[in-house]
């Protein structure tokens, strides 16, 4: 039912040859077709459901070191070479004449998804929303309010360039979250637990509903009992899952080709250099089937691939995208990512995970004399030039005699990437995933980041307690 | 009325049966250059529009309202459109207090919110402004070693809301922004300094101020250390006391109120603040950024009063809101864009201006922090709780002045604190994009967790 069957083979040749006819370098033609639909319950009441359509295309001619960049949701041919003559503007040295594109051969890609969304009734995804809502109360008594929200996009887009590339693909995501409020005398407390996939329905059991509310409703409970966060450098373990976006931010987006050639990266020139400690083998890998950042193409065609960033602490690779690896004369790694049509791609993260070690994790707490316990990050916030970074807790417990102990209020931590990365010094066995989304220059992407529980030796706590 | 506007109403004319239809129409364009080592780095110019359709379906002892929306005003996607938001609605559980707005007699104030002369500079013109602050900075100092953004933005936008109780309202708005990001070295580390200057028009730029402010900021951070951990007074630079009260703002919604996600519910008519503390929500102020003669229903915004001399005195309502609080739209529902349902929230936030500038806040203070920005706020801030931690970088204050840059390092408190521990509101109102303009704030009680 998507509109990209009018969007042939002739009708992008055509479009890619006018973009080039000014003596543009490269020209690139995205055509997306997206649909969404997501409803919310909150207060026990269906509040808003909704659906909304997007579609479009954007058209970059690269000339040089510039890229000029056009879209329009006028999807007729006309509308194409409209745009296409936009973006060609920045290219003033061709004459204008006829330049012939040939693309090669197509490459389809299809969704994962065994329900698909549009298969799915309003009806049953409400009764979804209200099973969370019941679990969730009845966990406990304090617990005020639920909020409950399911949404799911499809997107097909169509992707073809001047040096022949022609792929089309179908993502399908299902996202579902639990935001739960406990009220009690020390005042309000929330905890927040989601589900999602890069894939249909069939990831949203019955099961899998009630573990998530039950888990939100938990940990807002538990964090009525929570007292101020200390204040300070303190030993940190990371519970498996969810430390990976400590990762993402601290180090991943400082391996991002952008930064390292404009020498706005802390990694800039140190491939091959150890910059953390062996335990450490870091990877961004958008083939992780199913998994939030789960790609079979990048958004510029080039299939997604396994890419080993830090080798048992040696920098091994960056991450790129085409635009990147042409001005390093090498080949992309599959990470050229867009928010839509309306954005221009650059290189971005996938799935980010580090590879898990050999010890277990309550022997790790066990030899933890005193530190954090950090069952749950929030988001963070990363300057890539200084590698400095910030994580919100929320889920926190203190380790106090190698036992977990008192919950701890919402705060946040804050370090170094390079010298969090030689501070990691065990790496249990229970590596797990959570989804994420990632935003950089405005646009955001879906992204899973993962490691196995972990130690840092030492990480600046911002609470307020001494 | 505007062609937009036009084409609002003439959707309307497709209601059906007893439903009403509330239909918002954007369209707009943008520019965006970026300049990288004298050259134009990327150029992008774009047109968009869309629509968003809400139907309200009323019955005995409430009503449901469905939802849909379309990147496109081409025939095809209004009519899916609206075939969807009737559908949504039939599964949305009854609500006696959900409806839509219905015009309150306030007349919206004109404002002068677009300049021509965004479509009338010549895009040479506007390609040299991102190419010459880009030079600027990088020759400014010689510690600047990179640029690692610089560039020139521009917008004109129209939106357009009509529904079938009788609101109709339309405005257009256009803006334009230079920002620079410099990097500066002194052979061991980096630090990186932002700028930016902010305008209606490409005439209001002022590129010397954006290379000044990056360039000061990225230098003077050179060298920065990680202090030792205390509890201590901090100032909070313009830009990040207008984070601050945007996220006070959002706990001042009438409907994180009603909803009980605030810690100010309850709390009408209480001390909440230091006696220096007044703000307000003002959209009618041309001199915001966010200003704006209608809100999100298509209601006049009004200038609303929320803490006078510490005291709570109002939130801000939409109309469902204010219904289930058993009070009235305030003219301050907001909406994301063509895919967003309206919601209360502030959008033009202002406090009330102090005597002092900053340096006289340094002298008067002695020994504290100065907080030029923040990290972590989205994970560091909980409106609900009101719990507060996030990352800062800035300088220390000794006997009243600035002195050594300090990095990797975090401030907390709790928002509830720190609006009682304001000491001193500075004379140096900026105005900001964003929703809340920002001046000088000196605020006690900062636990800092540095080494």
């Amino acid at each position: 039912m998507h509109s990209l069957e009018s969007v042939t083979r002739g009708f992008l040749e055509n479009v890619l040859g006018v973009a080039m006819a000014r003596g543009g370098d490269f020209a690139e033609v995205f055509v997306e077709d997206r649909t969404t639909s997501s409803a919310m319950l909150d207060q026990r009441r269906v509040e808003e459901l909704s659906s909304g359509r997007d579609r479009g295309a954007g058209i970059r001619v690269v000339v040089g070191e510039t890229t000029g960049f056009a879209h329009t949701a006028d999807l007729s041919e006309r509308g194409l070479i409209a745009a296409a003559e936009a973006a060609a503007s920045v290219a003033r040295r061709g004459g204008g004449g006829v330049v012939e594109v040939r693309l090669g051969e197509q490459r389809n890609y299809e969704s994962l998804a065994s329900i698909a969304p549009q298969d799915v009734e309003k009806s049953r995804k409400i009764a979804m929303l209200k099973h969370a809502d019941d679990v969730a109360r009845s966990t406990g008594a304090a617990i005020s309010q639920v909020q409950v929200g399911v949404g799911d996009s499809s997107r097909h887009f169509v992707v073809a360039n001047s040096e022949g590339v022609y792929a089309s693909d179908h993502q399908v995501r299902t996202r579902f979250n639990v935001q739960c409020v406990a009220l009690g005398d020390s005042g309000m407390q929330t905890g927040y637990r989601p589900i999602a996939g890069t894939r249909g329905f069939e990831i949203l059991t019955d099961e899998k509903i009630a573990e998530a509310a039950r888990g939100a409703a938990q940990q807002a409970l538990t964090k009525l009992r929570a007292r101020p966060a200390p204040s300070g450098d303190l030993p940190v373990v990371l519970a498996g899952g969810t430390g990976g976006i400590l990762f993402h931010e601290a180090c991943g987006h400082g391996l991002e080709a952008d930064a390292i050639l404009k020498q706005a990266s802390v990694y800039a020139g140190k491939v091959g250099e150890l910059v953390a400690s062996p335990l450490v083998t870091l990877v961004d890998d958008g083939t992780v089937s199913g998994e939030w950042g789960y790609l079979a193409i990048d958004d510029e065609g080039r299939p997604s691939s396994r890419n080993v960033l830090i080798e048992n602490g040696v920098l091994t690779d960056y991450m790129w995208d085409f635009l990147q690896a042409r001005k390093d004369g090498r080949s992309s790694s599959g990470n050229g990512r867009r928010q839509s049509y309306q954005h221009l791609p650059m290189v971005r993260m996938t799935n980010t995970y580090l590879l898990e070690g050999s010890e277990s994790a309550d022997e790790i707490i066990a030899q933890t004399p005193r530190g954090v316990y950090v069952a749950q990050l929030g988001g963070g916030q990363v300057n890539t030039t200084t590698g400095d970074f910030v994580f919100g807790m929320t889920a926190a417990f203190m380790i106090e005699d190698g036992k977990i102990t008192t919950p701890l209020r919402d705060c946040n931590l804050i370090g170094n990437g390079p010298d969090v990365l030689k501070r990691v010094d065990a790496v249990a066995n229970d590596f797990s995933m959570t989804p994420g989304t990632c935003g950089k220059d405005g646009q955001q992407v879906p992204v899973g980041t993962g490691q196995a529980t972990m130690r840092l030796t030492g990480v600046t706590i911002g609470g307020t307690a001494g | 009325m505007s062609e937009l506007l036009a084409q609002a109403h003439k959707i309307l004319e497709r209601v059906e049966g007893s439903e009403h239809i509330e239909v918002f129409l954007s369209s707009g364009s943008d520019t965006e250059i970026e300049a990288y080592q004298g050259k134009i780095e990327k150029f992008s110019s774009a047109t968009s529009a869309g629509v968003g359709i809400r139907i309200l379906q009323e019955s005995e002892g409430g009503a449901r309202i469905g939802t849909a929306w379309a990147g496109s005003l081409d025939e095809d996607a209004v009519a899916t459109a609206l075939r969807e938001a009737r559908d949504n609605a039939r599964y949305a559980s009854l609500d006696e207090y959900v409806t839509f707005a219905r015009p309150d007699g306030v007349a919206a104030v004109e404002l002068q919110l677009s300049d021509p002369s965004v479509a009338s500079t010549p895009l040479d013109e506007k390609i040299a402004m991102a190419i010459d602050l880009e030079k600027a900075v990088r020759s400014a100092d010689p510690r600047i070693r990179q640029v690692d953004s610089a560039g020139y933005t521009d917008y004109i936008s129209e939106a357009a809301l009509a529904s079938t109780f009788g609101v109709s309202a339309s405005y257009a708005r256009t803006g334009a922004y230079l920002s620079v990001v410099a990097i500066a070295t002194d052979g061991s580390s980096d630090q990186t300094g932002w700028g930016s200057s902010v305008g209606r028009s490409p005439r209001d730029l002022d590129g010397d101020v954006a290379t000044r402010d990056a360039v000061r900021r990225a230098t003077r951070m050179l060298g920065a250390v990680k202090p030792t951990s205390m509890k201590t007074t901090a100032v909070f630079d313009p830009r990040t006391s207008a984070t601050l009260l945007a996220i006070i703002g959002s706990a001042l919604s009438g409907e994180a109120v009603v909803r009980g996600r605030s810690f100010f519910a309850e709390r009408l008519g209480e001390v909440v603040a230091a006696q220096c503390v007044s703000l307000v929500d003002d959209p009618t102020d041309v001199r915001h950024f966010a200003a704006s003669p209608f809100d999100g229903e298509g209601l006049a915004c009004r200038r609303n009063v929320l803490i006078e001399n510490g005291q709570l005195r109002g939130f801000v309502y939409d109309t469902v809101s204010a219904r289930r609080a058993g009070t009235r739209s305030t003219g301050s529902a907001l909406r994301g864009g063509i895919a967003g349902s309206p919601s209360a929230g502030c959008r033009a936030l202002q406090l009330a201006s102090g005597a002092q500038t900053q340096e006289e806040i340094f002298r008067a203070l002695g020994d504290g922090i100065f907080v030029e920005s923040l990290t972590g706020v989205h994970s560091g801030v909980n409106p609900i709780s009101g719990d507060f931690s996030v990352g800062i970088t800035g300088l220390m204050i000794r006997n009243g002045e600035i002195a050594e840059p300090i990095r990797e390092v975090t401030v907390a408190s709790t928002l509830q604190r720190m609006l009682q521990d304001v000491v001193m509101v500075g004379n140096d109102v900026e105005w900001l994009p964003g929703s809340a303009a920002g001046q000088s704030l000196a605020i006690a009680g900062i636990s800092v967790s540095g080494s």
